[in-house]
């Protein structure tokens, strides 16, 4: 009862005047817009930069103080960056046959993967169409394609040594028939969902054969056909470093096998962190073109 | 005699899981060059089934359809769609979608210099002029069905099948499309078969009604004539005696007669 009759009692003037001596009193100097600017990166780092850089520490700290006792069998991080120090600050040496910096290692594995990956592309978009189109080719491959894609990568290498006779196209081979399946198959669903509404447009316009494949499923199927290529390379470089570990030559899969023989585990464990470096660029990669080419694909 | 589009005892059973199930029945219908028709019924009752058999996107089961005295027995450009969710590709722009049908039909009878000026043309006669770089997910559902009626268009048909164009639009935005569409009728001429399921739609652009039994086995109950005078204007009909009398009997037939699963025998 006290509460409001005492806001009704309360004189204006009396109101007025503290409002504006809060006012006087409160008002902040204006910030520059710089200043503002400054404030969302700072906050934008906090929030997203921060977390994994702790994180990341964190894991360095206890990895540190885990492998620094006494009879630990891996090197800590200090000893890494040590032991190492000339592969991580030049990746670029070439001092002929092997002794190559981690670059052309990698560079060497990436050809494999382009090739073996470019040519599992090209057939599995091809194969993924016609088992997607014509239900006589599904009812045809589908049992063969079932078994074969759960043949395990390596296990391909044998065979394709004997094949090939050369380990350079064996282990493209290897490449090829891991990426294929799932570039097959996403793009054989992709080629099935082609909406009704599509074919019926295509009809009425009497789109032949070729037309119909260039205007309609080609674009209708994009976004399938990318989701495949995108697990296609990741497979892919899972792949080729076992595969070179087992072929030898240059290449980071050997690179890593070599280190090992030599128990160089330092440089095993920089070579890791490229390999997942450059898996992670392969995946973006092909993501982004993905995302580039399928720009208003999608239905609505 | 046959008329322009002649639609012959056309008959459509369709077997599922070993049972067949009567659709259409018999259902004869004819329309002349230049007239705008409308069928009307309850959903279900096999009125798009019509619309599609007509289209060549479905084979009936038994009777035939002629158009301007060739039988019609494939999907093709004379008897272009508009359907009832635009069916836009949307890879494409609203004048990519429209010309890869010009482009198709007028392949060998016009240059490409013409079959550009033709789509620029059917963009602005459904006032889409200023969207024609635009994909469909970046215009309005009212602005996709202007593109898709302007795509049908193009190609010429001989006959324009309209799918319950506007039934997925809002009232006002249904209302000026149909009002561009009579302007359209008025302009060019056309042959229309328009499936629908309003009332007051199928007066304001019909010459006349087809009103359809509820299926199974349905049938065309009764045919009604629009007498209303063009142009029409939709405020103006409102009060018109003619326009009361025929929304009348069109309501009588539907939800007085045939009731949705009410049967044949209702009356």
């Amino acid at each position: 009862m006290s509460m409001p009759a005492r806001n009704l009692l309360a004189p204006e003037p009396a109101a007025t005047v503290a409002n504006d001596l809060a006012i006087v009193l409160t008002l902040p100097p204006r910030r520059p817009p710089q200043f503002e600017r400054l404030r969302a990166v700072l906050s934008m780092i906090a929030g997203r930069i921060l977390p994994p850089v702790i994180m990341l520490a964190f894991v360095f700290i206890v990895w540190e103080l885990l492998c620094s006792q006494p009879g630990a069998t891996l090197p800590p991080p200090s000893k890494v960056l040590a032991n190492s120090w000339e592969l991580i600050v030049d990746p670029f040496y070439d001092r002929g046959g092997l002794d190559k910096g981690l670059f052309w290692h990698l560079l060497a594995s990436l050809q494999r993967v382009a090739l073996g990956f470019a040519l599992a592309a090209v057939a599995g978009i091809g194969l993924g169409v016609l088992i997607g189109q014509s239900t006589w080719a599904l009812r045809a491959l589908d049992p063969i394609f079932q078994v074969l894609r759960t043949v395990p990568p390596l296990a391909w290498l044998p065979l394709s040594l004997a094949a090939f006779r050369d380990s350079n196209p064996s282990a493209i081979f290897v490449i090829f028939i891991t990426a294929i399946w799932p570039i097959v198959i996403n793009t054989s669903v992709g080629v099935r969902n082609i909406p009704e509404d599509y074919k019926n447009v295509a009809r009425v316009m009497r789109l032949s054969g070729i037309e119909y494949f260039v205007k309609i499923t080609l674009p209708a199927t994009v976004p399938y056909i990318f989701t495949g290529l995108k697990i296609g390379i990741g497979l892919s470089w899972l792949a080729i470093v076992a595969a070179e570990m087992l072929i030898g030559g240059v290449g980071i899969g050997f690179f890593i096998w070599d280190a090992w023989n030599s128990s160089l585990i330092a440089d095993i464990i920089v070579a890791l962190i490229y390999v997942g470096l450059v898996g992670v660029l392969l995946d973006r990669a092909v993501a982004a073109v993905g995302t580039l080419i399928s720009r208003g694909t999608s239905a609505n | 005699m046959q008329s322009y589009l002649s639609i012959e005892k056309i008959g459509m059973s369709f077997e599922r899981a070993g049972a067949r199930s009567e659709v259409l029945r018999e259902v004869t219908l004819h329309i002349e060059r230049g007239e705008f028709v409308s069928v009307i019924g309850h959903s279900g009752c096999g009125k798009s089934t019509l619309l599609n058999i007509v289209a060549g996107l479905l084979t009936s089961t038994t009777g035939e359809v002629f158009l301007d005295g060739e039988v019609v027995d494939s999907p093709g450009p004379e008897r272009a769609v508009v359907f009832q969710n635009h069916s836009l590709l949307p890879w494409l722009t609203a004048y990519e979608n429209i010309r890869l049908g010009v482009d198709k039909v007028f392949r060998r009878t016009k240059t490409a210099a013409e079959r550009h000026e033709w789509t620029e043309h059917n963009l602005d006669l459904v006032q889409m002029t200023q969207a024609a770089n635009k994909r469909p997910a970046e215009i309005s559902g009212g602005m996709k069905q202007r593109v898709g009626i302007a795509r049908a268009l193009a190609m010429e048909p001989k006959v324009l099948l309209l799918d319950e164009p506007f039934g997925a639009l809002d009232a006002l935005t249904r209302a000026h499309l149909q009002d561009s569409v009579m302007d359209i009728h008025a302009k060019l001429g056309n042959t229309v078969l328009m499936i629908t399921h309003d009332v007051d739609e199928a007066i304001l652009l019909s010459d006349r009604i087809v009103m359809m039994n509820s299926g199974p086995a349905a049938t065309i109950g009764e045919v009604l004539e629009v007498p209303l005078p063009r142009p029409r204007r939709r405020l103006d009909l409102a009060a018109h005696p003619d326009y009361i009398r025929c929304r009348a009997a069109v309501m009588e037939f539907l939800y007085a007669r045939h009731r949705r699963g009410s049967g044949l025998h209702a009356a």
